[in-house]
C-alpha cells in the first residue's frame, strides 16, 4: 500500500532523513522506532507532504505522492495526526470532527447551507468510535490533554483515511489514557480494518499491538521486520534498544 | 433551514431591534437619520472585515481599500455612464470582489503579518493612484454632488435602503458564517497547517474568504455614497482600515454583531466628543487601552456573558 524509498530531507546540509525505506501492506499496524532526532517525526511529515522530500520516492496505491501537498495527500486517502496536540481550540469537539468529514465531502466552498445539519450522522459516529461523544458540545480548548490527544485521532479518522499515521498518539498521557488509547487503536485495527503507521516511545505499547517494526537511526532504516526479528536484531541491540532488558516486553 | 440558524432567543431579539430601526426615523431629527444610515453603512465594512479577521484568522490590514474602490466604482459608474442607477449599485460591489481576488491573489501566498503588511502596501497604492489621478477620479478632491434620486437620496430615503441593504448582507454573511464554508474558515483561524492536513486548500480557501469580504465592503462602500452624494481618497486610507480593525475589537470579534457594535460605538464617539475636542481620538486611545486589559472579547463579548454565563461561543 505504501512504499517509501530511499527518502532523503535535508536542512541546509544537515541530513534529517536519510535513504530510509518502509513498507506498509493494506491492513498492517505498522511501528517506526527510533532514538530521539533518528528523524521519525520528519518521515512522517515526508509521507503526509508537511515537508517536500529533497530525494526519493513515496508510492501510494502505485502513484509516486512525493512532493505533494498535504490537502492532496489527504485527499488520497492518508491521515495523520500530530505529536503535539494540533486541533481547532475554539470549536467544539463536534466541530473539529466536523471540519474533516466537510473536508472529506468537498463541502468546503458550500456557503449557504448551514453547517449545523450537515454531516451530522458521520460526524456522531466517528465521535462514537473515539469515544468522545459525551463531549461532542464542549470547546476542545478546554478538553483533557489526554482526550485532546484522542480527539487528534478523530479529526484525523474524519477523513475516512486507507492509511492513518499516528505521530507518538500516547506521548504526555498517564497510563489508564495510554492504556485508552491502545485499546481504541486495536479497535480501529481490527474492526474498523484500518492500516495504521505509528511512532512511539513506549516499548510496551509498539510491541504489543504493532506486526511490523522499522527501526531508525540517524534518519536511516536499520531494519524493517516482525517484532520476533526486530527484537533479536543484533544491530537494533546495540543502536538503540540497548540489552535485552527493555525489549522482553 | 433557518431553524438550523437561529434560536428563538436571536430570532426576538433581531426581530425587535429591526422592529425599532424601522419605526425610528419617524421620532428623529434629520441630523441623527443622517446619523444611523452612515452608521448602518460602516456596520456593513466592520462585519464584512471581520468575516476574514475574525472568522478566518486573516490579518486583514487593508479593508478600506475594497470600500472605497466600492464607493469610486459607484461613484464614477453614477456620473459617467449616464446608465440606471441600480446597475451601479450591482457592479460596484463586483469591481471590489475584482479587486479582492487581483490583491488575494498576491497576499494569500503569505502568512499573518507579512499578509497584513503586503495587502497595506498594495492597498496603498490603489490609494495613490486615486489621489493623483485627477482627469478620471478627482484626485484629492474627490467627486462630489453625486446626483442621486430622492426615492435613495433623501435623508429618509438614505436611512431605509441602507437598513434593508444591511440587514440582507448581514444575513447573507450569517449564513456563510455558519455554513460549511465559514466552519472551515474558522478552522483555518485555529489551525491552518491542520485544517491543510484534513485535506483542505488553505490558499484558496482564504482567497475566496477575501473576495465575499471585498463584496460586502463594496456594498458598504455604495451605501456611503447614498448617504454622502461624494467620495475622496481618505475612504481608502489605510487610517480608516485601522479604525475599522479598532471597531472589530471593541465590539468583539468572535462575536457576528460585535464590529457592527463597535462601529456604533466609534461613530457615536467620533461625533459627540468630536463637538467638545478635536482630540477624541484621545478618548478612543484611551478606551482602546482599558479594552485591551479589561474587555479582550469586546463589548457585546462582555454583554452575552453577563446575559447567558453557559454561553461560550459565537454566532
Amino acid at each position: 500500500m505504501l512504499h517509501v524509498e530511499s527518502i532523503v530531507k535535508s536542512f541546509d546540509g544537515f541530513l534529517a532523513v536519510n535513504g530510509a525505506t518502509l513498507k506498509v501492506e493494506k491492513g498492517d499496524v505498522v511501528a517506526v522506532i527510533g532514538p530521539n532526532g533518528a528523524g521519525k517525526t520528519t518521515l512522517f511529515n515526508l509521507i503526509s507532504g508537511q515537508l517536500p522530500p529533497t530525494a526519493g520516492n513515496i508510492w501510494f496505491k502505485d502513484e509516486n505522492i512525493a512532493g505533494l501537498a498535504s490537502h492532496r495527500v489527504c485527499r488520497k486517502g492518508i491521515s495523520r495526526s500530530y505529536q503535539v496536540v494540533n486541533i481547532f481550540h475554539r470549536l467544539t469537539v463536534f466541530e473539529n470532527v466536523q471540519v474533516a468529514v466537510l473536508s472529506h465531502h468537498r463541502k468546503t466552498f458550500n456557503i449557504f447551507k448551514p453547517a449545523k445539519i450537515m454531516a451530522v450522522k458521520e460526524t456522531r459516529k466517528t465521535l462514537d468510535s473515539v469515544g468522545l461523544l459525551d463531549k461532542a458540545e464542549m470547546i476542545s480548548g478546554t478538553l483533557s490533554h489526554g482526550d485532546q490527544k484522542v480527539l487528534e485521532i478523530g479529526i484525523a479518522l474524519g477523513n475516512r483515511p486507507e492509511l492513518l499515521i499516528l505521530d507518538e498518539p500516547t506521548a504526555g498521557m498517564s497510563p489508564e489514557e495510554t492504556a485508552v488509547t491502545l485499546r481504541l487503536m486495536q479497535r480501529l485495527s481490527g474492526d474498523m480494518g484500518l492500516t495504521i503507521l505509528f511512532c512511539e516511545h513506549d516499548m510496551g505499547m509498539v510491541f504489543s499491538i504493532a506486526n511490523q517494526i522499522m527501526v531508525m537511526q540517524h534518519g536511516g532504516t536499520i531494519i524493517q521486520g516482525s517484532p520476533d526479528e526486530v527484537r533479536s536484531n543484533q544491530l537494533v541491540r546495540e543502536a538503540y534498544l540497548g540489552g535485552a532488558d527493555e525489549c522482553s516486553v | 433551514m433557518f431553524k438550523a440558524l437561529f434560536d428563538a432567543k436571536t430570532l426576538i431579539s433581531c426581530s425587535v431591534l429591526l422592529a425599532l430601526l424601522l419605526l425610528l426615523p419617524q421620532f428623529l431629527p434629520r441630523f441623527y437619520i443622517y446619523l444611523f444610515a452612515l452608521m448602518f453603512a460602516i456596520a456593513l465594512l466592520a462585519t464584512s472585515l471581520n468575516l476574514v479577521l475574525g472568522f478566518g484568522g486573516m490579518y486583514q490590514f487593508h479593508h478600506a481599500v475594497f470600500y472605497g474602490f466600492g464607493a469610486y466604482a459607484f461613484a464614477l459608474f453614477v456620473t459617467k455612464s449616464g446608465l440606471p442607477l441600480w446597475i451601479g449599485y450591482v457592479i460596484a460591489p463586483f469591481c471590489s470582489a475584482a479587486l479582492g481576488l487581483v490583491m488575494g491573489l498576491i497576499t494569500v501566498r503569505l502568512h499573518q503579518l507579512y499578509f497584513g503588511m503586503l495587502q497595506i502596501s498594495l492597498g496603498s497604492l490603489v490609494w495613490a493612484i486615486t489621489y493623483r489621478w485627477y482627469s478620471f477620479t478627482g484626485g484629492d478632491d474627490g467627486i462630489h454632488g453625486i446626483p442621486l434620486p430622492d426615492l435613495v437620496g433623501s435623508s429618509t430615503g438614505a436611512y431605509y435602503f441602507n437598513l434593508i441593504v444591511v440587514v440582507t448582507c448581514l444575513l447573507l454573511m450569517y449564513m456563510i458564517v455558519n455554513s460549511p464554508f465559514g466552519r472551515i474558515f474558522q478552522g483555518i483561524r485555529d489551525n491552518p497547517e491542520r485544517c491543510q492536513a484534513v485535506g483542505v486548500n488553505v490558499q484558496k480557501q482564504q482567497l475566496t474568504g477575501q473576495v465575499l469580504a471585498a463584496f460586502f465592503a463594496g456594498v458598504a462602500g455604495t451605501l456611503f455614497v447614498t448617504v454622502e452624494g461624494s467620495v475622496f481618497p481618505d475612504l481608502m486610507f489605510w487610517t480608516l482600515s485601522l479604525e475599522i480593525l479598532i471597531m472589530c475589537l471593541l465590539g468583539g470579534w468572535f462575536i457576528f454583531l460585535g464590529p457592527a457594535l463597535g462601529a456604533a460605538i466609534i461613530i457615536s464617539l467620533r461625533t459627540f466628543a468630536g463637538i467638545y475636542t478635536e482630540y477624541w481620538t484621545l478618548i478612543l486611545g484611551i478606551v482602546l487601552m482599558l479594552l485591551i486589559f479589561f474587555l479582550p472579547e469586546g463589548v457585546l463579548g462582555l454583554f452575552l456573558k453577563k446575559a447567558d454565563p453557559a454561553a461560550k461561543r459565537e454566532g
